[in-house]
């Protein structure tokens, strides 16, 4: 098949999967078939792009012309092939979770559901595959639109409030302050296009300043401090919602657009000769401090993880703003090793709430013995966000602190390793609770009680997958090493 | 034949108007008429526009009377934009108008409803096509007094009254615009726009001249709903039948734009207007007051027309600030929002015209459920809703592209963040309706309430959707509004 004809079917079979979900909305189980067979085939679709990625080449393709000079086209990058093959990929055992959880968990509007979860991916894909800014931005902001009805799914009064903390804040960031900066781009240089090295190097550092700051604020996804509290707040969600796109595909694609506005827009160099991508930085650093400690004083166990996630996203911003190719490479494979770690214990929380209705981490003493599959995955998972071998984790985070060395941000080394120390405090005492702890009086015995097949399978392929990625970390970063140069590594 | 085609333009629904009028025993009959007339128009309209689309221009004497003499009609790129609105929103509205019509207008007062609407349509045409500037006037009254007419058709007692503001306040407006024209005619001794134009540099610098200025442009802008001279325009709105409230919407306030368009860029010419009398410095603080404060306003409106009416000052708002920041760029997205602006608050009151229809009345309570009981609707409301935010793919934001691009470009930064954030005001505003058609229970979940009927649906189906084409394919749009500004601007334009 042709690049372009690739491009579209990679885009094309979310979209159509929604279709068919709606269309079997008088049948679950062929419904739910339908669902886990649309992620199949995306996936197999997005992997037909890698080859060619992985040679040198850039599969591009323009859908149409609104007027001349702006366009939406598509063009596949290395960072945007690995993000659309993480959120492609994870769909499916996601998928597979999610039909696993709204059955167990009793959830009502099944269709509505999983077919705005297609439109979310589809969304998702978009962005990563846009060959420039203007794209980018209406696919983010379907991206915001479609997944509202899933963060109000339940319906509830806190539902409703939470999912308007969600829209308010994403469409209002990214409507005053991205849209800002997308149009004083075109203004100042002319194009939106994502290039290697930037568009905007030449210009005047001050004006480049002021439009860096409106670009970190206006990408409310990536959740710096103070534009963090819609992460949070779309929790309420069910945990698939939570699982794939607060801790993959949403949250990604704000961060995967701050690397692709570094990169292709500003381009390390010219970032370096800014004034603001300091402020940034430590805008970032204090974020990923502040949130591990409100992390630490989280009860809830998803509003816990929820608060991790905005630390970890300000991991890749502040890799973005170190300005160096080792930073900004393992901010890129952060998206990746995170997404997985991140997904497994969502899902471990999603498990834990289908087999005991239980979400509050001082009511799981003891629920290792009867879950143990589920937490030793979520041990995984806490070990792969952390940061330690033998999990991928470790390798992003090697990146990192070599970048800012690099850069002599020598307190940025200490913040990074601060922070490593803070994910230990919060991650690792409710498995260490859940162990060895005994439980109360009143649940004792009963012997293993897991949640359904369909979440306690996903949920250790992704505890797997954290582990194969220490391994695959090489491929990774020389997949990845293609950002800088415009050709394969 | 075809060289009669611009006096063709305002002959057809001139003399439909009487003609109507004399069937008032058969209202069907003179809807059809009215209908034949609108799509001939059209037809008129499009042959006008394609010749003229190349930037050249098309003059015509009415009645053999060499201008500057007689009375001189031209037609040119800048114009037949306005045509071209004119034309596209009466074809689409006129099949909607039968059944909202019916519902809405007492049966024995039909055909005069259509006289007066066809009479207001031929003054707008006529204002818009002339090169004369007294006929300026002479249409400006005709559509006007056909305006209060239809306006107090409204069912609402409340019509009467502000049918009766409006007439004052439009009279003050025209008079100052007859008191602008008579100043100009005593320094020149014409009155023909182009003879204006070439004859006015001499005496440009004398207190008469400056004068007749401001009668312009104060007399324009209260037609146009300047703020703070908007005060007839939501009540205007929002009691007129649902079907003159699409029409008004789209066309009467663009029209007044137009002509101050042609007065300040062309007959006035714009190192008069900008360079000596300095009126981006009047216009741009009126632009922005207007464009925040009716925001606000809007979003506590309870009632969808009057909400919607306080959002189209606020549109009258982002035309003016084009205008203020002086240069091509933003006299083309102010030309592009004239035609933007008009399809996307056409569909959306055609959209609300169809609740009236079924519910009788807009405020939030009684449209509360709609989103269930009428889908395809709310539907059209929340596209043409999103279009007026200024959401990409939609024809608002090919504006707002090119407004902000504008305003980059004579370097107004905080301008540029103030207009994202009324974007925000007016998504604050569509979410409030939004919400209540489809998050809120309705309060006589039993009444039968289905979706409106086809007849309605369609034509703001149409529109809902050319506000997407227009926003997905704006290249003709953005071509049009481009050679639209060169034709104002005259001489060599620098981009």
């Amino acid at each position: 098949m042709s690049d372009a004809a690739l491009i579209y079917l990679s885009l094309a079979v979310p979209l159509v999967g929604a279709l068919l979900i709606v269309a079997c909305r008088r049948a679950p189980v062929l419904r739910d078939g339908v669902t886990v067979a649309t992620a199949v085939v995306m996936f197999l679709s997005v992997l037909q792009l890698l080859p060619k990625v992985r040679d040198g080449e850039r599969p591009a393709a323009t859908l149409l012309e609104l007027f001349p000079g702006l366009s939406i086209a598509f063009e596949v990058e290395p960072l945007g092939m690995v993000f659309a093959m993480l959120a492609s990929g994870l769909w499916i055992l996601t998928a597979l979770y999610a039909i696993g959880y709204m059955r167990g968990a009793k959830e009502l509007h099944h269709t509505r559901f999983h077919a705005f979860f297609g439109i979310a991916l589809f969304s998702a894909t978009g962005i990563a595959f846009s060959q420039n800014m203007f794209t980018l931005f209406i696919f983010y902001e379907i991206l915001t639109l479609s997944t509202y009805p899933l963060v109000a799914h339940k319906g509830t009064t806190a539902a409703k409030q939470g999912a308007r903390t969600y829209l308010g804040l994403l469409l209002g960031t990214s409507l005053a302050f991205l849209l800002l900066a997308i149009i004083a781009t075109y203004w100042l240089a002319g194009t939106l296009d994502f290039r290697p090295g930037g568009i905007l190097s030449g210009l005047d550092p001050a004006v480049g300043s002021i439009l860096l700051m409106l670009y970190m604020y206006g990408i409310g996804k990536a959740a710096l401090m103070p534009f963090h509290r819609w992460l949070p707040a779309a929790m309420v969600a069910p945990t698939p919602v939570s699982a794939l796109l607060h801790a993959v595909a949403v949250v990604k694609a704000g961060v995967f657009t701050v690397l692709k506005v570094s990169i292709y827009l500003f381009g390390i160099d010219y970032l370096r000769e800014l004034a603001t991508s300091e402020v940034v930085l430590y805008i970032a650093v204090f974020t990923l401090l502040a949130a591990s400690i409100v992390a630490m004083r989280q009860d809830n166990l998803k509003a816990r993880l929820a608060y991790s996630t905005v630390s970890q996203l300000s991991y890749i911003v502040a890799a973005a703003m170190l300005v160096s190719q080792f930073a900004a490479l393992g901010g890129a494979m952060h998206i990746v090793m995170h997404a997985f770690g991140k997904i497994t214990l969502f899902f471990c929380a999603g498990a834990i709430y289908v087999a005991t209705k239980k979400t509050e981490i001082s009511d799981m003493h003891g629920l290792g013995r009867r879950m143990p599959v589920t937490f030793a995955a979520f041990f995984l998972g806490a070990l792969c966000v952390i940061g330690v071998p033998p999990m991928g984790g470790v390798w992003s985070k090697w990146h990192l602190v070599l970048g800012a060395f690099e850069s002599g941000y020598g307190l940025v080394v200490v913040a990074l390793i601060v922070s490593t120390l803070l994910n230990i405090a919060y991650l690792i005492p409710p498995v260490v609770r859940a162990f060895l702890l005994p439980p109360p009086e009143s649940e004792a015995g009963g012997g293993i009680r897991e949640a359904p097949m369909l979440c306690v399978v996903p949920l250790s392929l992704t505890a797997l997958g954290g582990l194969a990625m220490f391994f695959l970390a090489q491929p990774l970063a020389q997949l990845l090493g293609g950002m800088f140069t415009g050709v394969g590594g | 034949m075809f060289e009669q085609l611009p006096a063709l333009q305002v002959a057809i629904t001139l003399t439909a108007a009487p003609l109507v009028m004399l069937l008032w025993k058969a209202p069907r009959l003179a809807w059809a008429i009215t209908l034949a007339s609108c799509w001939a128009s059209l037809a008129v309209t499009l042959a006008l526009f394609g010749a003229v689309a190349d930037g050249g221009s098309w003059s015509y004497e009415m009645g053999g009377w060499a201008p500057p003499w007689g009375i001189e009609y031209r037609v040119d790129a800048a114009n037949a934009w306005i045509l071209l609105i004119i034309g596209l929103v009466s074809a689409i509205v006129m099949p909607y108008a039968r059944e909202s019509v019916e519902r809405e207008i007492a049966r024995d007062k039909i055909a005069l409803f259509y006289s007066a609407f066809l009479l207001a349509n031929a003054g707008l045409i006529g204002i818009a096509i002339t090169g004369d500037a007294f006929n300026i006037f002479v249409f400006f009254e005709i559509s006007a007094l056909a305006s209060y007419a239809l306006i107090a058709m409204g069912s609402d007692r409340r019509a009467v009254l502000s049918a009766y503001q409006y007439l004052v306040m439009g009279t003050v407006g025209t008079t100052f615009l007859l008191i602008g024209i008579g100043f100009l005619y005593i320094m020149t001794g014409t009155l023909n726009l182009y003879d204006l134009a070439a004859r006015l540099p001499e005496v440009s610098d004398t207190n008469t001249v400056r004068a007749a200025f401001a009668f312009l442009v104060v007399g324009i802008s209260l037609k146009l709903a300047l703020f703070p001279l908007h005060l007839w325009l939501p009540n205007a709105y929002s009691y007129a039948p649902s079907m003159v409230t699409v029409f008004l919407s789209a066309t009467a306030t663009k029209v007044a734009i137009y002509v101050l368009l042609r007065f300040i860029y062309s007959v006035f010419g714009f190192e008069f207007s900008f360079e000596e009398l300095s009126m981006q410095w009047v216009l741009m603080p009126l632009a922005l007051l207007g464009i925040v404060i009716p925001s606000v306003a809007a979003v506590f409106q309870d009632d969808v027309k009057r909400l919607l009416a306080y959002s189209s000052v606020a549109q009258v708002g982002y035309m003016i600030l084009g205008v203020s920041l002086a240069s091509a760029l933003g006299l083309m997205a102010s030309i592009l929002h004239l035609f933007n602006h008009a399809i996307t608050k056409a569909a959306l009151f055609m959209a609300v015209g169809c609740l009236v229809y079924r519910l009788g009345g807009v405020s939030l309570r009684r449209i509360a459920g709609a989103g269930q009981r009428m889908p395809w609707t709310m539907a059209a409301f929340v596209i043409a809703g999103l279009s007026l935010i200024g959401v990409p793919l939609t024809a608002g934001f090919v504006t707002k592209w090119h407004l902000l691009q504008a305003t980059l470009e004579a370097g107004y930064w905080p301008v540029a963040l103030l207009l994202l954030g009324s974007s925000l005001l007016a998504a604050m505003y569509i979410w409030k309706v939004v919400e209540a058609a489809y998050f809120r229970e309705p309060e006589d979940a039993g009444a039968d309430v289905r979706e409106a009927p086809l007849a309605l649906l369609v034509p703001t189906w149409a529109l809902t959707l050319a506000t997407l084409v227009f926003g997905i394919w704006a290249a003709f749009s953005v071509g049009a509004a481009r050679t639209a500004a060169e034709v104002l601007l005259g001489r060599g334009v620098a981009w």
